[in-house]
């Protein structure tokens, strides 16, 4: 019976998987939103506004570490939904 | 005892080494992490642009003469290099006592705009970005920056170039 774990724990699995899928969509939305960032503050410095640069970095970053969390955090469910794995 | 899971598989999954569900873990993984290194690669260029702006050396901007006042006729214009060699310049006389100066390199994707007399403005031939005459603004699209205005004084009968604004 051990080696079907797997499909016994599937609904665990499909929890997981939409989970993910939530994350994935989230850190898309966040990297869009860096796109943009990344875009405009790239306008603003070749246009001689340098004050743009250090609020710009600063968003990015907190943008970045809070898709690094949301990593992660995928790794953390894929870990707990495959445990055999 | 028959177990009734194990009769549903179909026998090839018995020798093919991966799970479908473990496929999809995988596959949205190695996805996440892909976005998230391209979040990390933004995050890059934002700093790039700091450190840029932090390690930017002032630019120096020499006194140059461009022209004596009264050598062009109104409407006329003189091309010259300011701050320095290669970086090509404009100059209108608009009125009897009225000269502007500007960068000729197009915001835009940087082609040598020209001063069109039967509209008034700085054209770009490349897109049809247009400029105003007055202030370097922009008036129509592509570019979205105005034009560097080079900052000129007369000093008797000489006009001349002190500095770039915004600075390049």
């Amino acid at each position: 019976m051990e080696q079907y774990s797997g499909s016994r724990n599937l609904p665990q699995q499909r929890r997981g998987l939409t989970a993910i899928d939530a994350i994935a969509a989230l850190i898309v939305i966040l990297l869009i939103v860096q796109i943009w960032l990344l875009s405009a503050t790239l306008d603003m410095y070749l246009a001689g506004h340098r004050e743009t640069a250090l609020p710009g970095a600063v968003v990015s970053g907190i943008l970045c570490a809070a898709c690094f969390a949301m990593y992660g955090f995928v790794l953390r469910v894929d870990k707990d939904s495959r445990p055999d794995r | 005892m028959s177990n009734p899971v194990k009769d549903q598989e179909p026998l090839w999954r018995d020798e093919f080494s991966i799970s479908k569900a473990d496929e999809r873990y995988v596959n949205r993984r190695q996805l996440t992490k892909f976005l998230t290194l391209g979040s990390l690669g933004m995050f890059v260029g934002n700093l790039w642009i700091l450190v840029k702006t932090w390690v930017r050396k002032t630019p120096v901007y020499p006194r140059s003469v461009v022209a004596k006042a009264g050598e062009m006729p109104v409407g006329a214009v003189k091309l010259f290099q300011y701050p320095k060699a290669g970086e090509q310049c404009i100059m209108i006389r608009t009125a009897e006592n009225a000269y502007v100066a500007y960068s000729q390199k197009c915001t835009h994707l940087s082609c040598a705009v020209f001063y069109a007399p039967e509209h008034d403005r700085l054209e770009c031939p490349c897109h049809q970005g247009y400029f105003s005459i007055k202030d370097g603004s922009v008036l129509q699209g592509p570019p979205t920056r105005p034009l560097p205005r080079v900052v000129l004084e007369r000093q008797g009968d000489q006009l001349i170039a002190i500095k770039m604004d915004p600075e390049v």
